[in-house]
């Protein structure tokens, strides 16, 4: 058993220190660390930056712009660019779709899609969950008939996030409604945004905010092309896609960083003197270290494709502690938490006036991603064979 | 970050589970052993001297193994996961560790050879009756007149304190805390044990005038030291509890899968499996945390500076936490079973309750961590 980090990953860590907080521009990340909405020019800014310095999927295969690091050094970088405020890379690129044509891509789809998805020249947006698909993806109904070189798409996507932004749409659709297990009918699309036939419509969010879309597909016609390694298998690049990545799942940097705000925030207003406040920020503090001390025990573990299910206390505590530091933000603000429409004549700071959309809308946490519940029947199932 | 075991730790924990299983083949067998004076298996204690074990963590020159705590972790964990009653931490961890760092040359030797043959027992008596968890003594005071040292007070609880061999006692002085060996015999010393509810062994301790030798330089305040061995026996109590509540949860599982009501095995139901879901995470998330409050232990016995207070009180916390869930909801997952005497769980809740206020319960170690809250923006434990 070894604590300190050996010469190279420190020095590994201090160089990527110094690039986050001086090649990332500042006004971007201001506003990570106001927790204002991004524009989506800022995303792209950012990542571009990352992606030409060799940061932005150091997860991805070697040719395709990833780095031979170790799990430790991925976890520092992850932890890194949270801490300095740098927004993560597209997670629907970097995590999702670019490791699944990664690994069951044509030559030529890996070819067009790769550089483009590292660079965020293609945006891409997730089409998994339907309105009767949701923990139960397999029952998704959205379907792609074969019509000569085309497959004819029918159905409709939903919880699309940042769909307004997306230039293309990865999809599991049904190809075999005959299928004697449903899993077993569904196959990988790619589909361009642009198709005739794809509307994209907004869903507003209880803060407001209006991040997540519906996708409708009528008779929208894709090339064969784009199909995903075979028919018929999309299940299998599915269950890839969602256990591929998992350094971050907890979001512990993140999470540092905004009760570090928090913390920063009570001593202004004098509440780190209150016993109950200054006790329950210590006691945040600890489960935050007792997470990150399992994301480093549990980093070695996992094997490529097949994560350590013990990844499922990351993502279950991980979001407790996410949705725990946006409730004391909130309890701070106090009075001020009312404030969320207030403009910029207000006399409230504008963290408290942010505080409760933040808190409403970090509920999602524990929902997406495989909830919470999902997450206890994995432990439950897997772990502990119940 | 690493936190792997080598072959020869990985052979160690082997070695003492081994020895274990034959000392405790069943609960039933620890419920004999804790029944029966001196409520320990003096023929167990016997064979972790014979392998060494006592000791573990002393420098070889003092007749020691010379190694340190990732090993004294992994005998503790074992020694949790049966609920072995031996005194390991207590009498090694503790009073042991104390010896080792307070005392002369001479007195180290001949309190620690005995310790390490199994032939002595010592212990410490800290705990005040009135007082939680203080490193400082109030409530013994130590007086010199006519060229020796006596004592006068009340200790209690003392772990151990009626069979001891040998105390070591914190009293009062006129710089500080200073720290005392007490004979057994010794004139005005009255031991009144008794069982605690986990089934070991405690006293109530009461000096009058007693005749005691300093441990090491008493002309300084030695509160520090005693504070420094407390946080080491901290942590190894943390992996006992670890090795408790792993078998509490795997109990708990077994039941689950095995017993029947309507017509099926509980791990039909949901509202169960969840909370057996619930009990992992809160062990693992234990066990990263004592684990490494473990390797930062190891981290400053090797001269890093590293904040050992902090990591233990981190640890101490969480192992509270953690503790409390698993204990209650093993026995509620058993149901009216897991209330029973002769029923293996509810003793493991027992064992994780007083574990707890041995080391400093929840809201003691929250607040400590408390008062540091402004003194850092993050905690950084691979800094």
């Amino acid at each position: 058993m070894r604590r300190q980090l050996s010469a190279e990953d420190a020095k590994f860590r201090d160089e990527l220190r110094e690039f986050f907080t001086t090649r990332i521009p500042e006004e971007i990340r201001e506003a990570v660390q106001a927790r204002r909405e991004l524009t989506k020019d800022q995303m792209v800014e950012s990542q571009r930056i990352l992606n030409a310095a060799g940061l932005a999927v150091p997860h991805w295969p070697v040719e395709w712009g990833g780095q031979e690091w170790t799990q430790l050094q991925r976890h520092i970088w992850h932890e890194e660019m949270a801490l300095a405020c740098v927004p993560p890379p597209l997670t629907f690129n970097t995590n999702m779709v670019g490791p699944v044509i990664a690994a069951f891509g044509s030559p030529e789809q890996k070819e067009r899609f790769l550089p483009a998805t590292a660079n965020l020249d293609i945006w891409w947006s997730q089409g998994f969950s339907e309105p009767d698909a949701g923990s139960d993806l397999a029952s998704l109904r959205t379907t792609a008939v074969r019509d000569g070189d085309d497959y004819v798409v029918n159905g409709q996507k939903t919880w699309t996030t940042l769909g307004q932004y997306g230039d293309w749409i990865f999809t599991l659709v049904r190809t075999d409604p005959t299928a004697p297990k449903r899993q077993q009918g569904i196959s990988f699309l790619l589909i361009d945004m642009t198709t005739p036939g794809l509307t994209v419509r907004p869903i507003e969010l209880i803060d407001g905010g209006v991040e997540v879309n519906e996708v409708f597909f009528e008779n929208v016609r894709v090339p064969a092309e784009n199909l995903v390694g075979e028919e018929n298998k999309g299940w299998t690049y599915a269950k890839f896609l969602l256990g591929n990545e998992r350094t971050g799942i907890a979001s512990v940097g993140a999470t540092k960083r905004n009760l570090a705000t928090a913390k920063q925030h009570a001593a202004e207003l004098g509440l780190l003197d209150d016993p109950a406040y200054a006790g329950r920020i210590a006691e945040l503090e600890n489960q935050l270290l007792a997470l990150e001390l399992t994301a480093l025990r549990v980093a070695g573990n996992s094997a490529d494709g097949k994560p350590d299910p013990a990844s499922s206390i990351l993502k279950l505590q991980g979001t407790v502690l996410q949705q725990a530091v946006t409730e004391l933000a909130v309890d701070l603000a106090g009075p001020a938490a009312l404030a969320s429409g207030a403009g910029d004549t207000s006399e409230l700071p504008e963290w408290a006036r942010l505080s409760t959309p933040v808190y409403l809308n970090y509920r999602k946490t524990s929902i997406y991603g495989g909830s919470n519940e999902v997450q206890r029947t994995i432990i439950a199932g897997t772990i502990l064979g119940l | 970050m690493d936190f792997t075991i080598d072959a020869e730790q990985e052979a160690l924990k082997g070695a003492v589970r081994g020895l274990l299983a034959r000392a405790y083949p069943s609960s039933e067998t620890r419920r004999e052993v804790v029944s029966t004076e001196p409520g320990f298996g003096e023929d167990t204690w016997r064979k972790l001297a014979e392998m060494g074990l006592l000791g573990l963590p002393f420098a070889e020159e003092d007749g020691g193994m010379g190694a340190g705590p990732v090993e004294v972790s992994l005998v503790a964990e074992e020694l949790g996961r049966v609920l072995a009653p031996e005194p390991f931490v207590e009498a090694v961890v503790l009073a042991g560790g104390l010896i080792a760092s307070a005392a002369d040359d001479q007195q180290r030797a001949a309190l620690l050879e005995p310790l390490v043959a199994g032939e002595s027992l010592p212990v410490v008596a800290w705990l005040e009756p009135g007082r939680r968890w203080a490193s400082d003594a109030e409530r013994v005071t130590a007086t010199w007149a006519n060229d020796r040292w006596t004592l006068s007070g009340v200790k209690e609880p003392v772990l151990w304190g009626a069979r001891a061999d040998v105390l070591i006692v914190s009293a009062a002085t006129d710089v500080g805390t200073g720290l005392f060996v007490v004979s057994p015999e010794a004139a005005g010393l009255t031991r009144d044990g008794y069982i605690t509810h986990d089934g070991l062994r405690a006293a109530r301790v009461e000096l009058q005038a007693t005749p005691a030798s300093p441990l090491g330089d008493v002309s300084r305040d030695q509160a520090p030291l005693l504070e420094a061995a407390v946080d080491a026996a901290r942590v190894a109590y943390g992996h006992e509890a670890l090795g408790a509540m792993s078998t509490a949860l795997e109990t708990t599982v077994g039941y689950l899968k095995t017993r029947k009501q309507f017509g099926v095995t509980l791990n039909t139901f949901q509202a169960l499996t969840f909370r057996a879901a619930d009990m992992y995470v809160s062990l693992e998330l234990a066990r990263s945390t004592v684990t490494w409050a473990t390797i930062v232990l190891d981290a400053a016995a090797e001269g890093q500076d590293v904040d050992v207070p902090a990591a233990v009180a981190q640890a101490a916390l969480q192992v509270s936490r953690a503790g409390r869930h698993l204990g209650q909801d093993a026995i509620q997952l058993h149901g009216g079973i897991g209330m029973t005497a002769e029923y293996s769980v509810g003793h493991y809740m027992s064992r994780l309750t007083a574990i707890e206020h041995l080391i400093g319960d929840g809201p003691f170690h929250r607040a400590r961590l408390a008062a540091q809250v402004s003194d850092h923006e993050v905690l950084d434990p691979i800094g």
